[in-house]
């Protein structure tokens, strides 16, 4: 096991820039609107994302914190009403220049979906789809080497190291789910986004999935879209309140949790509504 | 008096039962606090039923055990006494009977017949009069029983969901009934067929010839019945060159449709392409004769191909192959768009451009409902019949030279029961042994796709 293996033609380093909050800038987003057709999903949201932390978006349904999170990786491209405005980055670069290749982003910024969805392929081919289509390993040892890393750092080795070669439709959802995050840092991404990654699992895959949170923080920035806000408090540094379309809070996550600045955020953690 | 007033009668009875039990079920009160088991509608309902019922299936029994009571009298009457013993002038002076007593034929050529004819006539009026009486009588015998069962706590609505269910179980059947009736059909004919020639020589054999002598002096035409040039042929066609064709274009069309092409366009272009399917296949096969034929031939003649014929497996292959197109392309279509919205993000946001989506995930995902459209596509080109009449050719040969002529089952199915052979020549019934594989093969291609199909289906839900 060696980080060179997972290295990185698609690592693109550049000056990290202090956030004005700690932690290092990874993402930026600033006054980015996001349109369906004539509806606007998004009003305004400006928002940094940082290295070091998980940030959690919180929020009552279709308050827009999936289709934000689906902005940073352009993923709402696939969507053909859609239109973003406004200016994001990554480390600096702007994500909808117009000379941006969408697939490099989406190597550097990987997605984990609400439902697990692995493809109906072995649980190794799986893994080493992302690395195949990006030329990641050359030799097979060099793509077992990948495969069991992620599945490592995915926390499912153990599980499922003697049946590779089983489908990985035939895992449990929590497995499934995990498989899917194992899926995501195969391309060694620098940011992972997260839709609501437990919404679909039970109590004890979603303690296994939030513990593989912990571990991947630091080595990935994190944002994780959840609307339970126990988990947000649990897994997240940093939480994001959205209502309606529009960012209502921003802070560290003891801060929102404990003394929200709004009483739109009390309101909500308090469970008045959502 | 005709079964038709007997009908109307019977249809009118059931009219007034309906509204008098309607009438009656109406005036019932709640007992105790319940309310009446049934609306009124059921127990109206129920009555009908009862009167219509049992008097339309009398009168069906009826109408076909009375022509036969009716001559069994006409006969047993002093008139019918001189009739010669069974034979062909017996039944000859019996047809003419009914024919004089129905007015279809005015003056007869036997005396015989003049003679029974009032006697017929007598007793079919006898007939028609009971036969009448009992039906009515039946009618309204059924209203007033169940006439007289209905009560408030009476269930009139279990018992007619239970008739309506019945009905549709008798529909339902008719169809079955149909297809085992055609393959009993073709069964017999098969066995009459095998009986005359083997069934190794017919399945095995490779030489099909099935002019048989007519007089024993006749020269060549001995009669040859191996059956394998025709399978050839019809694989050939149906399940090679056509699928090479329909497969390829039916698979990208539907790619194309499901991914790429804007929702204007999949609107304009999916009806168009479903357009193909509607093309009466004979048109298809004027194209194949008069435009495809002569130009896979030019073709064949400048390349320099040996064996070119103006019929050519070529040309009714290619236009089947576009005839299936609309086939394969609304199952894949159907597949590729049953495939989870998830499992192409999941591929797009590992940053696979869409064609490497479509490659890698959603056609192999879409793979066993692609699979089952095209053997779909192939048991529907092997029964294909017009195309490969026009364009295919008759001669059996067993060639794999494109260009040259060969011949399908369908194609010598039509030869053989077109021609002037007499009815149970081996010529003529093997075309229900053809006939019989053909279905054979169709059928089991039929159950394997929709197994495939239906196991892809399980798979996401």
């Amino acid at each position: 096991m060696n980080d060179q293996t997972m290295s990185a033609p698609l690592l693109h380093p550049s000056a990290p820039s202090p956030a004005s909050d700690g932690g290092t800038l990874k993402m930026t987003a600033r006054n980015v609107n996001v349109f369906y057709g004539a509806k606007q999903a998004i009003r305004d949201v400006s928002i940094d994302v940082t290295q070091e932390n998980v940030t959690a978006f919180i929020g009552p349904s279709g308050c827009g914190k999936s289709t934000f999170l689906r902005t940073l990786n352009r993923m709402n491209d696939t969507v053909s009403s859609a239109r973003v405005e406004g200016r994001i980055t990554l480390d600096g670069e702007d994500i909808y220049a117009p000379d941006m290749d969408v697939v490099q982003l989406r190597a550097r910024v990987g997605m984990v979906f609400q439902k697990p969805n692995p493809f109906p392929k072995s649980i190794y081919e799986n893994v080493a789809y992302g690395p195949r289509i990006h030329g990641l390993a050359s030799a097979r040892a060099d793509m077992d080497q990948i495969v069991e890393k992620s599945l490592r750092r995915a926390g499912l080795w153990d599980e499922v190291k003697d049946r590779l070669n089983d489908s990985g439709t035939a895992l449990s959802g929590g497995q499934q789910q995990r498989l899917c995050i194992a899926r995501a840092i195969a391309v060694d991404p620098e940011v992972i986004l997260m839709d609501e990654p437990c919404s679909a699992l039970d109590p004890i895959a979603t303690a296994k999935i939030e513990e593989l949170i912990h571990e991947l923080r630091g080595r990935y920035a994190i944002v994780i879209v959840t609307h339970n806000m126990q988990q947000a408090a649990r897994v997240s540094q940093r939480t994001a309140f959205f209502h309606l379309g529009t960012l209502v809070e921003y802070g560290d996550t003891s801060e929102i949790f404990t003394n929200p600045r709004e009483t739109r955020t009390k309101d909500y953690i308090t469970g008045r509504y959502g | 008096m005709s079964i038709l007033a007997i009908l109307f009668l019977v249809l009118g009875l059931g009219f007034v039962a309906w509204f008098a039990a309607r009438a009656k079920a109406a005036g019932f009160q709640p007992e105790n606090g319940i309310r009446p088991h049934s609306r009124p509608g059921h127990h109206g309902w129920y009555v009908a039923l009862w009167a219509i019922v049992p008097a339309l299936i009398f009168l069906a029994v009826w109408a076909n055990i009375a022509p036969g009571l009716t001559m069994a009298a006409a006969i047993e009457s002093p008139a019918g006494a001189g009739l010669p013993s069974p034979g062909m002038e017996r039944s000859a002076i019996l047809s003419e009977v009914r024919g004089l007593a129905d007015g279809r034929i005015q003056g007869g050529f036997y005396p015989k017949a003049q003679e029974m004819l009032p006697a017929y006539k007598a007793a079919r009026m006898r007939y028609g009069i009971a036969g009448a009486s009992l039906a009515l009588i039946l009618a309204l015998a059924g209203g007033t029983y169940a006439f007289t069962r209905l009560r408030p706590d009476f269930r009139a609505r279990t018992r007619v969901e239970r008739v309506v269910m019945i009905g549709l179980l008798v529909a339902s059947l008719i169809a079955i009934l149909t297809t085992l009736g055609i393959v009993a059909s073709l069964l017999v004919e098969t066995m009459r067929f095998f009986s005359k020639v083997s069934p190794v020589e017919f399945l095995f054999g490779t030489s099909w010839s099935p002019q048989t002598a007519m007089r024993a002096d006749q020269v060549g035409s001995s009669g040859a019945f191996g059956a394998i040039p025709l399978f050839w042929g019809t694989i050939f066609i149906g399940a090679i060159i056509a699928m090479v064709v329909a497969i390829p274009l039916g698979l990208m069309s539907a790619i194309y449709l499901t991914q790429y092409a804007a929702p204007a366009v999949r609107k304009w272009l999916k009806p168009i392409l479903e357009v193909l399917a509607g093309v009466p296949t004979v048109v298809y096969g004027y194209f194949a004769a008069l435009t495809v034929a002569p130009a896979v031939r030019s073709f064949a003649v400048m390349a320099g191909i040996p064996g070119a014929s103006s019929e050519s497996a070529l040309a009714a292959g290619l236009v089947m192959g576009i005839m299936i197109i609309p086939f394969v392309s609304s199952m894949a279509d159907d597949s590729i768009a049953a495939v989870p919205q998830a499992m192409r993000d999941g591929s797009l946001a590992m940053g696979a451009t869409t064609s490497e989506t479509i490659r890698k995930v959603l056609v192999p995902a879409a793979l066993p409902g692609v699979v089952g459209g095209v053997l779909l596509a192939v048991s529907r080109a092997i029964g294909e019949t017009m195309i490969v009449v026009m364009a295919a050719g008759l001669a059996a040969n067993l060639t794999a030279n494109p260009f040259a002529s060969v011949t399908t089952v369908t194609t010598q199915i039509v030869q053989l029961l077109t021609g002037d052979q007499e009815f149970d020549s081996p010529k003529t019934l093997a075309a229900f042994a053809l006939g019989l594989v053909l279905f054979i093969v169709t059928l089991l291609l039929n159950i394997v796709a929709l197994r495939v199909v239906k196991k892809y289906r399980e798979a996401y839900e």
